[in-house]
């Protein structure tokens, strides 16, 4: 692992990265140096100085320590988002291919056609904007789109391990056929799943994000990156730096987990190396 | 071909239904009583009994359905509740600035990727390959409400080059094109360079290399038509992502199409009209990706065996 980061600059960078903003997200009520809803009216739309490293919003709070809370919250909803739909995709796509037959097909052909036939964003959108906006219900939401991937590359990996002779043998050993799903093909097919999850976390983030930019996701006061930039929107004349330090967290976190997904494909399968 | 046509319609079909069941499910999912909230705090019962009625949700649910699908039929997606016009018009008076805009957004993509594309294969390795691949990859992780206002902030009030808002013209056009296609612009560079550097390895390109053609001919004449069979799935998919994409791009430059106007339906709990716009989009990214499938089994026959 040391030896295929050192080689691997990019893989070291996101994992890199993704380590300073977890401890960032898990830390942020401690490293924030003031209350993310603090508000000072003077000190509104004031510039980068000594005392805001990264300036003030338009209701005077401190966007250093709502761009940190709002780290916390990415993470907190990435990985949420991740691990749900992770969950639901694999055992739902992973007994739909280990079973075959009438439920497979009813899963693929109908259950995962259907959900991929609209772009997943805009799914996220129509639940939020019917629900109503809110954390529970934008995590809701990204995890109906979400476990559809993992759904279809669960079946697919089952569908290649269950023909594979230690299946043949736990079987012809007496092993059951849910003992054989649990124990012997899902812990084979959790290495592509991992490198999905680094993806997916980038995926959940901008999602949030995006919900959250069109007022649809996390409610105020909570700081989120897609809600910044959207008050940013209105200030971009008089406030730039505004736009400036929201996106930069939003942009370093999605290329990290990116590096962090390719890096960890490169180091489960050697043979994908240079591929891309 | 006409079998393969009909095939893919037939599967079509089944998710269109699925599709348009999910959409009618929408209004349901709301809490609480969505006509209630329609109407806001201080409307009178006789208010909501009466928005209820002509809503048709006093009927039972299997009922509404029914109404819901032989209307559909019709092209009658209800009225707009804040507007008081057919949803259906409504849709249709925003749908051609959204598909402007998708399009230049996809020409955009096409003039940035394939140029850079092809140079990056072409010069792999090279300081301009890795300046591209850097590039795209922060193009692929740049999201387009913060794309947007950065562009804004450079072009507009920095350089004063480019106007922020409205739709008259060509220069209205070239930011939110820009915001909207730029991940895909991005996503599709490196899927030309992934092409090109399959093909360039082919027999046939060395074929034509031995045969003294020279390098330009090559790579524009042999190799490009070969890799731009992938490109143009890509395309086609991302044709319909544009559409989900165009609701912040137009939210962000008050772009008067299809995206904005189901931002303004939402808020406004138009929900017919949130509805109809919703299944807009939906239905058009099916479509698109079908004309996609079509078009790639007409580019490349072996699709069709598949």
């Amino acid at each position: 692992m040391t030896e295929f980061l050192r080689e691997n600059r990019l893989a070291a960078a996101g994992l890199l990265i993704v380590a300073l903003l977890t401890t960032a997200g898990v830390f942020a009520p401690w490293l924030a140096p003031y209350d993310p809803a603090d508000q000072k009216l003077v000190d509104r739309l004031e510039g980068p100085s000594w005392q805001h490293p990264f300036g003030n919003d338009e209701l005077g709070r401190d966007i250093l320590s709502r761009v940190l809370w709002g780290t916390r919250v990415s993470m907190r909803v990435g990985a949420t988002v991740v691990l749900l739909s992770g969950l639901a995709g694999v055992l739902i796509g992973g007994f739909a291919g280990y079973v075959g037959g009438k439920l497979d097909t009813f899963v693929t052909a109908v259950v995962i056609n259907s959900l991929l036939a609209f772009p997943g964003i805009l799914f996220a959108i129509a639940l939020v904007a019917f629900l109503g906006p809110g954390l529970d219900r934008l995590i809701f939401a990204l995890t109906t789109i979400g476990w559809v991937g993992y759904a279809r590359l669960a079946r697919g990996q089952v569908l290649k391990v269950k023909t594979l002779e230690f299946v043949e043998s736990a079987r012809a050993l007496g092993a059951s056929g849910m003992r054989i799903f649990l124990s012997h093909i899902l812990p084979n097919i959790v290495q592509p799943v991992l490198v999905q999850a680094s993806v997916g976390m980038a995926i959940a983030i901008l999602s949030e994000a995006s919900l959250s930019f069109l007022g649809l996701g996390i409610t105020p006061p909570t700081p989120s990156w897609g809600a910044m930039l959207n008050d940013a929107r209105n200030h971009l004349f008089d406030a730039p730096h505004m736009v400036v330090f929201p996106s930069i967290a939003l942009v370093l976190t999605v290329l990290s987990f990116n590096f962090l997904g390719d890096a960890l494909r490169d180091w489960l399968d050697p043979r994908s190396v240079g591929e891309s | 071909m006409l079998a393969f046509l009909v095939r893919r319609l037939l599967l079509t079909l089944p998710i269109v239904w699925i599709v348009v069941t999910l959409v009618f499910g929408l209004i349901h999912l709301v809490p609480g009583d969505p006509v209630a909230q329609m109407l806001g705090e201080g409307a009178s019962v006789a208010e909501i009994e009466g928005l209820r009625h002509d809503l048709g949700l006093d009927r039972p649910v299997l009922e509404q359905y029914r109404t819901y699908m032989t209307g559909l039929l019709r092209g009658d997606l209800g009225i707009s509740f804040r507007n008081q016009e057919t949803v259906a018009s409504a849709i249709l008076a925003r749908y051609p600035a959204t598909v402007k805009l998708a399009i230049a957004s996809m020409i955009f993509s096409v003039i940035v990727s394939v140029p850079f594309g092809v140079v990056s294969a072409v010069r792999r390795g090279h300081a301009a390959d890795r300046a591209i691949s850097l590039v795209s990859l922060f193009g692929v992780s740049l999201p387009n409400f913060a794309l947007g206002p950065l562009l804004v902030l450079f072009f507009s009030i920095t350089l004063g080059l480019l106007p922020v808002s409205g739709q008259d013209g060509f220069l209205h056009l070239v930011l939110p094109a820009v915001t909207l296609g730029g991940s895909t612009a991005a996503v599709m560079t490196r899927m030309v360079r992934g092409a090109m550097l399959e093909e360039i390895r082919q027999d046939y390109v060395r074929t034509a290399r031995a045969k003294g053609l020279n390098e330009p001919a090559v790579v524009f004449g042999h190799a490009l038509r070969n890799g731009l069979l992938p490109v143009i799935t890509l395309l086609g998919l991302n044709a319909g992502s544009l559409l989900a994409g165009a609701i912040i791009t137009e939210t962000i430059f008050s772009w008067p199409g299809l995206g904005r106007l189901t931002i303004q339906a939402i808020f406004a709990r138009d929900y017919p009209l949130a509805q109809g716009c919703i299944l807009a989009i939906a239905l058009t990214y099916i479509l698109v990706n079908l004309t996609t499938d079509v078009l790639y089994s007409v580019v490349d026959p072996r699709i069709r065996y598949d």
